[in-house]
């Protein structure tokens, strides 16, 4: 199988990642390393995730999203993971996975809306894990 | 008691992704409900993983077990590999190996009906998990 590379789009001054598809390890870590690239490039502010069509988030694709969060709050961008299915949600804490430290929102929209709060105020909180 | 079998590979990144469609198909195809589907799978997942990179790679068997009064999925994870010298610190909650994971097998064990590893050192490992409808 070879590994895919999740598409990145330009949405203003955002990114907007929606993964689509069952991502092999790879795939994830590629994502990350993509990502970083991108917020500096585009001078990106926020970076907005859309999970909705995961079935499934293990511990290893629960981590990249954490690292994600915290390497964008170092280049000055917030993340914003979207659409988080509720079995995947109860399976993460069942996990002991509670992804302290990642912005989470219900849709692409309330994300949106976090963004620009963020961009407004300068800064946002988010704990660290 | 089991209706179908299924022997997969796991030795790249891909073939996890395998054994979770694999897992999934099953899961479906036995009538578990949604949330016990996201449970399975991912429990297979971490355990595939930890097959993966622990036990330097091995199979996944799947099947869809009808005891008729119960219907379910069993997954059995075999390896070669080195083995686990403590089974309990392995199994206590939070535990990590140090490569970073660390849920695997106390947390996979939590989303399953049975779970059970039977490992040797030097010899292998091998992880059963059930999940009941």
């Amino acid at each position: 199988m070879i590994s895919q590379r999740i598409p990145i789009l330009r949405l203003g001054s955002s990114l907007l990642v929606s993964i689509q598809i069952d991502m092999d390890d790879q795939s994830a870590v590629t994502l990350q390393d993509d990502l970083a690239e991108a917020i500096v490039r585009n001078g990106a502010k926020g970076v907005l995730i859309d999970i909705s069509a995961l079935d499934v988030v293990d511990s290893f694709i629960g981590r990249i999203l954490a690292m994600i969060a915290a390497t964008s709050r170092l280049l000055d961008a917030q993340t914003v993971v979207v659409g988080m299915q509720p079995s995947v949600a109860i399976t993460l804490v069942e996990l002991g996975l509670s992804l302290k430290g990642v912005r989470t929102a219900l849709n692409v929209e309330r994300g949106m809306d976090i963004i620009r709060a963020g961009e407004d105020e300068g800064t946002t909180d988010v704990s660290d894990e | 008691m089991s209706a179908t079998n299924e022997q997969l590979p796991i030795a790249t990144s891909g073939d996890v992704v395998l054994v979770r469609h694999a897992v999934r198909l099953a899961a479906e195809g036995a009538g578990l409900r949604h949330l016990d589907i996201t449970r399975l799978v991912t429990a297979a997942s971490e355990i595939a993983r930890n097959t993966l990179i622990y036990g330097g790679g091995g199979t996944a068997a799947v099947e869809r077990l009808d005891a008729g009064y119960r219907a379910g999925v069993r997954v059995s994870f075999e390896d070669r590999g080195p083995g686990i010298a403590d089974l309990q610190l392995a199994m206590r909650d939070g535990y990590s190996s140090g490569k970073g994971m660390g849920l695997g097998l106390s947390g996979s064990k939590k989303l399953v009906d049975e779970f059970v590893v039977d490992s040797e050192v030097g010899r292998g490992t091998r992880v059963t998990m059930i999940k009941w409808r």
